[in-house]
Parts: C-alpha cells; structure tokens; sequence
C-alpha cells in the first residue's frame, strides 16, 4: 500500500461519478507536510453561530435553577454543558423538564477521569497496538471538581437541534447523588448501568441492581482502575497467538 | 372473589361452571426467553401473571454484553468503528456515521460531499434492509408465516447492494474518519435504482398482505399504546416515538451529519402509538428511504471520497456529542478525547436500550399473547441493548 504511486490524489470535482480506477484510499490522501503539522491542529468547529443560542438557553437554565447553583459551563462539540452543584441535580432536572422544555432523556453516564492505564498493566511488554494515554489528569468541557462526574443529556422532541448536558461532581469517597427516576422514568436502567459500571449510589432509585452484569459480580469495570483483564492474561490477540492449540500438548497429563 | 360466600373449607375448591364459581388465579410466574425468536438475540422476560394478564414484567437483559464502553478504552479511532459495527448487527453501517462524524468534528475535517452522499444512500439503505426484516418478521409473530419469507428474500436486495460497495453484508466497517473507504464499483448506480424500485413494490406487497390483514389488525390494533409525553421521559425515539404522534426524526432536526435538506422527503407520523401505528410508520419509512436513495442518485455528485486526513488520527482534546437517526432510533457517542490516538471515554447512548426500558409500563394489564407483539413491534436488537 505505502508503496504504490499516488494515482487517485483528490482533485476537486474533475472526476465522473463511478471512476473507481482512481479511487483515492485513506493514506494516499495525505500530503507531507499534513503529517508533519498533525500535533498542532487547531479544533475548527463554527460555534460563532450558535453562541448566542447557548448563552440565551444558560440563561434560561440559570433562571429556573439559580445561579449559585451553576459552577461552569462549555460547549462540547455544538453541545452546551452545564456543571451544577450536586445537590441541585434533581431539581435542575424538574426544571429542564417543566420550565426548558427538555421532555426527552437521553442518557445519564458517569465519568472516571483518573488517566486510563496501559493495556495489559504497565510492564506490558510488545503490546502497542492500544493507544497511549496522556498520565496526567486533566479533566473535560465545564471542569470537575475530582475523580467521578455524573453526566446526562436532555432533548427535546419539540425544538429541533436542542439539548443540553449537565454534569455534577461526586465524592469519591461517598459517590452519591439523587435518583433522576422522579422526573425522567426512563432514568432506572440508565441509572442502575452507572451503578453497575461505576459505583454511583442514585438515592431514591425504586432498586438499584445488577443490569448487565452477574448478580455476584464485584467490582465497577468501568473506572479506570479496574484492568482490562483481557489484556492483563493475554496479549492483543491480532499482534501475536500465544495460545496453543487445544490437544496439542496432551502428554503432559490432560484428560 | 367468590361467586357466593361460601366457606372453602365446606365447598370444593375445584372450579364448578355450572355455579359459575371463579377460579382463584393467584400469581404465576412465567419466564419467557432468553431464547425466542421475537427478541433478536437473547433476552428474558420475567412476567408476573394473574391468570393471562401481566401484572408486573422484569425484563432482565445482559445476555450479550461486552463492555464496548470500556474497549473503547484500549482502541485506537479506527479500531472502535469495528466494535461499534456490532452494537446494532442489523444496521451497522448507520451505527458508524455518528460516531465517524464526532471525530470528525473534534478533528475539523469535513468529508467531501460525495463521501456524505455516499454515506446517506448507505445508511438508508440499512434501514430499508433493517426495516424489511421488521416487516416479515412481526407478521410472524402474529401467526403469519408469509410475509416472513418475504422480509428475509426482499431484505436480500438491500444486503447484496451493500456487500458489493463496501465488502461485508453485515459489518461493512466502510467509513473513514474523512470520508469513506472505496468509491461505488461500476454499475452499482443503476442496479441500486433497480432495486429501489423494487423495494417500493415490495411495500406495496407489505401494506395489502399484512396492514389489510383483519387479523393483523386484531391483533395490534389499540395494544401496546405509549403516550408521546411517557414516551419521551423514558427516552423512546425513532419510528416508536413518531408512532406516537411525535413529529421528531433526527434526520431533519438533528445536526446536518448527511445532506439530508438536500433532497425532499417527508417524516411519517401516526397517531395512535399502539402496535399497529409502530408497523405503520415503519412500512412507511421503508418506502421514503427507498425514494431518498432515488432522489440522491439522482443528484450524486462527483469528487473525491477523502478529505486530507493525518497518517496517524490523532483527535485534539475536547469533548462532543453527536447523534443520528438509527433505524432504531437515536444513535449518540459522547466523545471525550485527551489527544491520544484513541477516546479517553465513549458513552454509547444506543436507541434499543431506552426504547425497552419503557417495557416494564408498557407490558403491565396486557394479555401474554400481546407480549409478544408488543416486543416485536417495538423492534430492538440485543446488541444494541447491551452493547
């Protein structure tokens, strides 16, 4: 492939509709000096344009909810983000849904912004196919106050290109926040999947039990610091098969 | 209750017609699944029955989870859009688009515009194929075998057409952050006008065999109602929520991901929102899809199918959340990237999961027959529900 002479290199509406003999493949696409600068791109999203359709709809939210309970706010992709206060995490959800006009739930999730480790433990060795992680904690749009967020998104099925995300800090000695099950109903599975995957306790879920997973299952896979075990017993499979063949070494006293 | 006031102990507990003596149905349990053919994959339904009605219903889902959240993790950005190939088996290539499209925007790269129409007229046509086997197959689960064997031949179409531009029937994993990967092989265009034509006679087919069907119509009609407000708190979208009367289809009023105000096509809405509407709209969507594909053929441009993208994909650090109309519905990743050549952490928000999270109230006070209607018609894939 790297090989193979540039035959199909993108020239801009010169080409007839079915020309597959000068089809352009992904890395042939691709000047020198594009590579060279690709550490230094610059996020070029237009949000000039709705700006001001955000800064209108915080207003609005800080309206209902009240400004001392807003701590930061951004925009992810064309998305506003909101950070609150936890304890105004159910009432800031009343309001979305009564006075925003967000009748629609999208999802709540959790976030582990702890950096994520290497595949298959540090001293992996060979195994660089999983890309490396920076090791210093940053945290995203609208900030954190620490290690676990909760974050969910409202819509709205009314007002096209409408929506909000809000997130809130939680201990992380005491991970707890109140139930979103009171105003969204559609909250219980999303909810019950968080506390599954991060040990988030919704107080005031009807019952907060295993979704996915065994009921015996201990431990919350996806925080950062539960190991992908896949990786920790074997290395990435595609890079080299390490495991024998069932059978083949039967005289050491198989079955 | 007892038809008279009799001591138990003194009358036989047996039931006696003639004195019209009520039968004590006390509470049974019936687990139907994890294996049955209306649920696509495994998936269990614990139903707490008072003589035919369900009193409460459990579902209780897991079967098939792999913990794509947490692969995710561990991948590069290529390497995630062949997870995410097989969280809604049925359409993958629309579950690629979304998620293509967020790294696209963190990245500042916008496809050429053939590449978007390229990947419109493949998205539809995972619907129409996903759509069809929908179509054959809740006919099945109303006791009419026809129209199955109908879904699964017509859906054959779409499927081949699919195969033929991108390589694989079922996971085509054919999107690029950029664009996509090949251009459409020769005589592709006019084989996929002929095809759309006969997926519009194949609804045709569809809309006498089994809407006019009294049959079909007894059994869906008025079962299975979700209200538009209930609905939307719980997260239903896609074809369930516009047959619910709700004007909503992230194809229009979503973000513009494919050219989709290019064309003219229509949103289907039905009033009803029970059983029947869900079949309804679906048919109808099947139909407009075909028609899009036509009116895109006709205005396909020409060009590249890559943008200028880096050898290595790094995405800059930010966040985003991009969604688009699946089959199934809503189909959203929260993207949050640290500048690493893979995501710092992908929330999955899939439409199957909310779509059945409403199950519990939908199925309470319905008899056990109409369940498994109601879980046909509401249409999820295992995959996309425990991704």
């Amino acid at each position: 492939m790297k090989t193979r002479p540039i035959v199909g290199r993108a020239k801009a509406g010169n080409r007839s509709s079915l020309a597959s003999d000068e089809i352009t493949s992904p890395g042939d696409a691709v000047d020198q000096d594009s590579v060279a600068d690709q550490d230094s791109a610059v996020v070029t999203i237009d949000v000039a344009e709705l700006s001001a359709e955000h800064a209108d709809l915080l207003a609005r939210f800080t309206g209902e909810v009240g400004a001392d309970a807003v701590i930061e706010s951004g925009v992810a992709g064309r998305e506003l983000v909101v950070r609150i206060e936890p304890a105004a995490w159910v009432s800031a959800a009343l309001a979305c849904k009564t006075k925003l006009g967000f009748d629609y739930l999208g999802f709540v999730a959790g976030i582990d912004w702890l950096p994520t480790p290497a595949a298959g433990g540090d001293d992996a060795e060979g195994d660089t196919s999983a890309p490396v992680q920076p090791k210093d904690m940053t945290f995203g749009v609208a900030g954190s106050a620490g290690r676990f967020q909760v974050f969910a998104r409202v819509g709205s099925t009314k007002v096209a290109r409408y929506g909000i995300t809000l997130k809130a800090d939680l201990k992380e000695s005491a991970p707890h926040i109140d139930s979103w099950f009171s105003v969204y109903p559609g909250a219980d599975w999303h909810e019950r999947e968080c506390w599954e995957m991060y040990g988030f306790i919704f107080d005031g879920h009807p019952s907060l039990r295993h979704l996915y997973l065994p009921h015996e299952f201990e431990g919350f896979p996806l925080r950062k610091d539960f190991p992908l075990l896949a990786r920790e017993v074997k290395p990435w499979p595609g890079l080299v098969n390490v495991e024998a063949m069932p059978g083949v070494d039967d005289e050491e006293g198989g079955d | 209750m007892t038809a008279f006031d009799v001591d138990p102990k003194l009358y036989s507990p047996l039931a006696d017609s003639h004195l019209n003596v009520e039968l004590d149905t006390g509470d049974m349990v019936l687990n139907i699944g994890p294996q049955h053919p209306a649920t696509h994959g495994t998936f269990r339904l614990v139903v707490r029955l008072d003589g035919e009605r369900v009193i409460k219903a459990d579902p209780v889902i897991g079967y098939m989870h792999r913990g794509y959240e947490k692969l995710t993790e561990y991948r590069t950005y290529p390497q995630v859009t062949t997870l995410i190939n097989r969280i809604d088996w049925l359409s993958s290539f629309a579950n690629e688009v979304p998620f293509i499209a967020a790294a696209e925007q963190l990245m500042g790269i916008e496809a050429p515009p053939r590449a978007l129409y390229i990947r419109t007229i493949l998205t539809e046509m995972a619907r129409i194929s996903t759509f069809l086997l929908f179509l054959g197959e809740m006919g099945l689960q109303v006791g009419a075998i026809t129209p199955a064997f109908l879904g699964f031949r017509d859906r054959e179409y779409p499927l081949n057409l699919i195969e033929s531009a991108t390589g694989g029937r079922f996971h085509p994993n054919f999107n690029r952050i950029g664009g996509i990967k090949d251009d459409l092989p020769w005589g592709w265009i006019a084989e996929c006008r002929n095809t759309m034509r006969k997926m519009l006679d194949s609804c045709d087919i569809f809309e006498d065999l089994v809407l006019g069907n009294p049959i079909f119509q007894a059994r869906t009609r008025g079962i299975g109602i979700i209200p538009a407000e209930l609905g939307a708190a719980y997260g239903v979208s896609g074809s369930n929520i516009r047959a619910s009367g709700v004007d909503w289809d992230l194809r229009r009023d979503g973000e513009p991901l494919l050219p989709y105000n290019e064309i003219d096509w229509k949103v289907w809405t039905h009033q009803d929102g029970d059983s029947y509407a869900r079949y309804w709209v679906r048919l109808q969507e099947t139909r407009e899809s075909a028609r899009m594909i036509l009116h895109l053929l006709d205005q396909m441009p020409s060009g590249p199918i890559m943008a200028k993208v880096p050898r290595i994909i790094k995405v800059p650090q930010g966040e985003t959340y991009v969604a688009a109309e699946n089959p199934l519905g809503e189909m959203g990743y929260y993207i949050i990237s640290k500048g690493a050549t893979g995501p710092f952490r992908v929330k999955i928000r899939t439409a199957s999961f909310s779509n059945v999270s409403i199950m519990p109230w939908l199925l309470q006070g319905i008899y056990v027959p109409d369940v498994i209607t109601v879980l046909a018609s509401l249409y999820f894939i295992l995959g996309d529900i425990d991704k």
